[in-house]
């Protein structure tokens, strides 16, 4: 009955922060504080819904909303020399979204080992190649895309977790299989034989999972397009070693 | 027996496995002069241009490599039988964090964040492009983070100040129509000095903050 996944979260508050105001197309600089703080509580509680170990910056995140969004109703005592209470989460957000502009033009540069390669190249190719998730699609719109579907299959319906016939594991595992007869699949796809909301909800843990230690890539051909999968394993090497030890454990 | 200046650094840097600065090259022929030599630098990487070589000179890291055009990548990385390097959208933020804002603690990069980066920091410093520069002096005396010298070889950097600025966030705020009220005093970071940063200035490439 205990159904607990230690999945790490790969994106934080701040992400999920700028998710919803990318989003809602509101201005970072006037941000409507009672509806962001009400999206992002929604989402932590699917996280919670899904046993995704929600990490405590997540729930400081959302006590600071909460926070702003009290000082906001109280009428201000003060002269108009009183702070917006907004900028405590504008500020580190501005600085946020710069240094991720940063980060991308620093990738966007020739680089030793995928652009420009000198007369020794350095392996650094294997070395960098080995590093960690692609995530194209960030961990967001993939929530949104499954609830999407967790709505669409029983609207209404509550996340009630019961004793579970299937693992991540196998789930994975089945994912992997259906990738190797098939290039791409599309996110709903990945759900069309799932019966019960607790298949659903395990066939999308087994996603996150495979995202999570690089084995597929979720990915959108462009902004606002259906989410696509894609096997990023080599073929000859998708069973055995390369899952080294990510595979959640889930008892049942 | 003498041989053009041009043609003596053309084959030393052939020959060297790391980007070789004016200065070295002076260092061990005290002959050229390093003004002599920086000037065959030039008239070496104009000659590639011109010839349309499929490399040509890059300067990174304090000195010169020679390196191939990106046109070219994908053939030399099919024969290297090896996918491009990557590094994960987390790693980079960090490692974009690490570069503008070094000398720099982990409860620092974790602010800017918003999230934890003790496993991406593990990574970053195998991969050897980031580094320990020392200790801070607070209490558990926190280490310090900054790039290394292959950082700049990997992203074909001359050297730091040639980061894209960074802008401070009064101007982010100011480019904005409507600010919401100026805020003084200098964000929340602030409080920290920057002892030897060479502060990233470049070229005034006004990027502005949208989507």
């Amino acid at each position: 009955m205990d159904y607990e996944v230690k999945l790490e979260i790969f994106e934080g508050p701040l992400d999920l922060l700028l998710h919803l105001i990318h989003k809602n197309e509101v201005d970072i600089f006037d941000i409507p504080i009672a509806t962001i703080t009400r999206q992002y509580l929604e989402y932590i509680d699917m996280m919670r819904a899904l046993n995704i170990s929600v990490a405590g910056d997540f729930l400081m995140m959302a006590s600071t909303l909460i926070h702003i969004k009290s000082k906001m109703l109280l009428p201000g005592p003060q002269d108009e020399e009183e702070e917006d209470p907004r900028l405590e989460i504008t500020r580190p957000l501005l600085e946020y979204m710069q240094l991720k502009e940063k980060a991308q033009e620093l990738s966007d540069r020739e680089i030793l080992g995928r652009d420009v390669f000198s007369r020794q190249p350095p392996p650094i190719q294997e070395q960098l190649d080995a590093e960690g998730p692609q995530l194209d699609v960030s961990l967001f719109q993939l929530m949104d895309a499954f609830k999407r579907i967790m709505d669409r299959t029983r609207s209404g319906a509550e996340l009630t977790l019961q004793v579970e016939r299937w693992s991540v594991k196998e789930k994975a595992q089945l994912i992997i299989e259906r990738l190797k007869k098939q290039d791409t699949l599309f996110f709903h796809e990945l759900f069309s034989d799932d019966r019960s909301v607790s298949e659903l909800i395990v066939s999308f843990l087994a996603l996150l999972d495979l995202v999570h230690s690089g084995l597929i890539k979720a990915f959108q051909s462009s902004e606002g397009h259906p989410i696509q999968i894609k096997a990023s394993f080599h073929q000859d090497m998708a069973n055995g070693e390369q899952h080294h030890g990510k595979a959640p454990e889930t008892d049942h | 027996m003498e041989k053009p200046l041009k043609l003596i650094i053309e084959a030393l840097l052939f020959a060297a496995d790391k980007p070789l600065s004016a200065r070295e090259i002076h260092n061990a022929f005290p002959e050229f002069s390093p003004s002599d030599i920086t000037a065959a630098l030039n008239a070496l990487r104009a000659d590639y241009d011109q010839m349309k070589r499929s490399f040509t000179l890059h300067e990174v890291a304090q000195g010169y490599q020679i390196r191939t055009r990106s046109d070219y990548a994908p053939y030399v990385l099919k024969m290297l039988r090896s996918s491009p390097a990557r590094l994960s959208r987390a790693a980079m933020e960090t490692l974009a964090i690490v570069a503008y804002k070094q000398p720099i603690i982990r409860q620092e990069i974790e602010r800017f964040r918003g999230v934890d980066v003790g496993g991406i920091l593990r990574t970053l410093l195998e991969k050897d492009l980031i580094r320990i520069v020392g200790r801070k002096d607070l209490p558990g005396r926190p280490l310090v983070y900054g790039t290394t010298r292959k950082f700049l070889e990997v992203f074909n950097l001359k050297d730091l100040q040639s980061l894209p600025r960074l802008k401070e966030i009064e101007e982010l705020e100011s480019d904005e129509a409507q600010p919401p009220r100026q805020g003084s005093e200098t964000a929340v970071q602030g409080e920290e000095e920057e002892p030897e940063t060479p502060a990233p200035s470049g070229e005034e490439e006004s990027s502005s903050v949208t989507d």
